[in-house]
């Protein structure tokens, strides 16, 4: 009982931090039919903005994540957007899929130049010590991971739901004809949106970057599994990202403890498959209309 | 007129290519340069260029200068096995390395159809038990150190039941396979098996598992990276009973990247920088000067490997690769004669190596040798 509890709350703890890796895929999905194949390379970058700010500009943790975060919100929001998106946005979705896979290969590829291959300590924001639940050993990092996750996805539905710009963007999803009629301005609505992917991606980055390590290859790893549980959740709702996320993390670490590790990435692939039959617009999509 | 710029071009090329060839002797390094194995292939390479700097500096091998090609294997198998085919193909004498037993496995065919003596720095058993003439290690084989391993668990811990959490692919189950005779010839029960895969990220599952075995032990036999994983996430999950391991547990990077969650894992290591031994501590200091890190085991493997190649050569005495081989083959070298090879060693007929080893704990992120043991 006390393991199935440990290997739950690990799970959930991880898997809250791909539900804002693919929270970013759906919101870019809904915004601008942009299928981001970098956004495992956007989680691992932000880990390095940080390690520059603390090493290279000597500043403490906290300081060097506001800073990542807006070299982040600037760079991967602002400037990918523009200098990539926007000008392949009216040939359709396949050139974008074909240039997020090269901006990809460009970030591993840079990190492993100007950083290194090797992997790189990165400071946890929470104490590592541990208390017991039901006989689980829960450590005040699994907890924080949780709590900052759930607050990022509470305040991203609030922003959605209950503001004017919120709502603007919520417009443009569901129709961009219409929605710039009534005078939405389209194209911010779309820049806001990947402003806040890059914002999450970083959130995502400082709290996944203790336990993974900092390493040009991990992002890989995490693009795919936020791919699987945005499928799996969803694609076009938000809270089918965070199921998704939450549930690609239980059973996978389920899978690992009670079938075979070396099977392990096959529970997620196998869900995958069984959704993708019973249930293709995923667990909470919709297949008609998009909101974000 | 571009024509005869490139042909000129060639010409010189080529006549620089012969004279290099009349005066070097080449060796080629494939190492893990990149991937999964980073860490461990650049130590190995940086400590090899150190050597054969040093070497050269002191006047070369049998009057000839040594000159060093690194090929990155990217930690992938296949490549590596065309690279070491490359680097023979561009005149290597001998080969150095790969590191990773998984590598070493498939390309020390290509040395041994060839004839070219191959020195690595892996550990599975299995690549000193297939009969190459021309395989030599330059540290132990799993099968060499977890006797040692199974003694401390049994003598020095008192342990009766023990867990095993280890990497699957040819370093690992070799390790594993050893680990799990020596330990259950010793009367100690092996109550959970955790097998994991090379580049792992999520620990979690696994140390549930090991926690809720009811081992009295630990034993760790993964690469660094994932070692520093797993021992975060046994502190993380507050996993107090012995971690113990075998050298790549107790490397410097792993205490790096583990940070506190290192403190107190023990082992043995066949090589550290720590040891007290004079020539050691000299390579150390060196060695962090010259990189501004600190040197691992892998390092001291790829020094060792080098001052083998060049000990074997002069004691061939002529760049014949089949005389070099019968050479390494029953060498003994002493530190007293040979300062560089760190510590007396020998190798059998198989190519594999018997020297003294240590026994190691972390204490404030410093390894610090607790015990000598004997060579076996």
């Amino acid at each position: 009982m006390s393991e199935f509890m440990q290997v739950l709350i690990s799970g959930l703890a991880t898997g809250s931090i791909y539900a804002l890796a693919a929270i970013g895929f759906t919101l870019l999905w809904q915004a601008s039919q942009t299928i981001n194949f970098a956004q495992g390379e956007f989680v691992m970058l932000q880990a390095f903005f940080v390690l520059i700010g603390m090493h290279v500009l000597g500043l403490a943790l906290l300081p060097a994540i506001a800073l990542a975060l807006v070299v982040s919100v600037v760079l991967l929001g602002m400037v990918f957007k523009r200098v990539i998106i926007q000008p392949m946005l009216p040939h359709g979705v396949l050139p974008i899929v074909m240039a997020t896979i090269g901006l990809a290969i460009l970030m591993r590829e840079m990190v492993k130049e100007f950083y290194s291959a090797e992997a790189q300590p990165f400071p946890s924001m929470f104490s590592e010590s541990t208390f017991n639940v039901l006989g689980a050993t829960v450590s005040y990092q699994d907890v924080g991971n949780l709590i900052v996750s759930a607050i990022a996805i509470v305040a991203l539905q609030l922003f959605l739901g209950r503001t004017r710009t919120g709502r603007c963007m919520q417009a443009t999803a569901q129709n961009p004809a219409v929605a710039e009629i009534l005078g939405v301005n389209i194209q911010r609505m779309v820049l806001y949106t990947f402003m806040i992917n890059a914002a999450l991606a970083t959130i995502a980055s400082v709290l996944i970057s203790p336990i993974y390590l900092a390493k040009f290859s991990i992002g890989e790893p995490i693009g795919l599994v936020a791919f699987l549980a945005a499928i799996v959740g969803g694609f076009n709702q938000v809270r089918g990202a965070l199921a998704g996320g939450l549930l690609i993390g239980v059973i996978d670490n389920m899978s690992a403890a009670y079938l075979s590790s070396e099977y392990r990435i096959a529970g997620p692939m196998i869900l995958l498959i069984v959704i993708i039959l019973l249930r293709p617009q995923g667990l909470l999509g919709t297949s008609e209309g998009r909101t974000v | 007129m571009i024509r005869n710029f490139a042909l000129a071009a060639l010409v010189a090329a080529g006549l620089g290519a012969t004279a290099a060839s009349a005066e070097t002797i080449k060796l080629g390094n494939v190492a893990e340069l990149s991937g999964s194995g980073a860490t461990v292939g650049k130590a190995w390479t940086d400590a090899i260029t150190m050597g054969v700097e040093e070497i050269n500096a002191a006047g070369g091998v049998l009057g000839n200068q040594l000159e060093l090609s690194s090929y990155d294997s990217q930690t992938d198998a296949q490549t590596s096995r065309a690279l070491v085919q490359k680097a023979i193909d561009d005149g290597a004498f001998l080969i150095l390395g790969t590191v990773y037993s998984g590598s070493t496995i498939v390309n020390m065919l290509v040395t041994q159809q060839q004839g070219i003596p191959q020195i690595v720095g892996s550990e599975a058993p299995a690549i000193t038990q297939k009969g190459n003439p021309f395989i030599f290690r330059s540290s132990f084989g799993a099968h060499k150190s977890m006797p040692k391993i199974a003694d401390y668990l049994k003598n020095g811990l008192g342990v009766s039941k023990v867990a095993v959490s280890w990497v699957n692919n040819e370093f690992g189950k070799g390790g594993h396979d050893a680990f799990v005779k020596e330990v259950t010839d010793r009367g100690i029960e092996v109550v959970a098996d955790v097998s994991s895969e090379v580049a792992q990220a999520d620990f979690a599952a696994d140390v549930a598992k090991l926690k809720g075995s009811g081992a009295e032990a630990i034993f760790v036999y993964l690469h660094e990276e994932e070692s520093a994983r797993i021992l975060r996430e046994l502190n993380k999950q507050g996993v107090d009973v012995p971690i113990v391991g075998e050298t790549t547990l107790l490397n410097q990077k792993v205490v790096e990247l583990a940070g506190e969650a290192a403190n107190g894992i023990m082992g043995h290591v066949g090589l550290t920088v720590d040891a007290p031994n004079p020539e050691i501590q000299e390579f150390g200091k060196r060695f962090s000067e010259k990189y501004g890190y600190k040197a691992d085991h892998n390092a001291m493997k790829g020094y060792v490997a080098i001052y083998a190649a060049k000990t074997a050569i002069e004691r061939a005495g002529e760049l014949d690769r089949q005389k070099v081989a019968d050479t390494l083959h029953s060498m003994t070298v002493k530190v007293s004669e040979v300062p560089n090879i760190l510590l007396d060693v020998s190798w059998d007929e198989t190519g594999e190596v018997s020297r003294e080893s240590f026994l190691v704990e972390i204490q404030d992120g410093k390894s610090v040798v607790k015990d000598t043991l004997p060579a076996n």
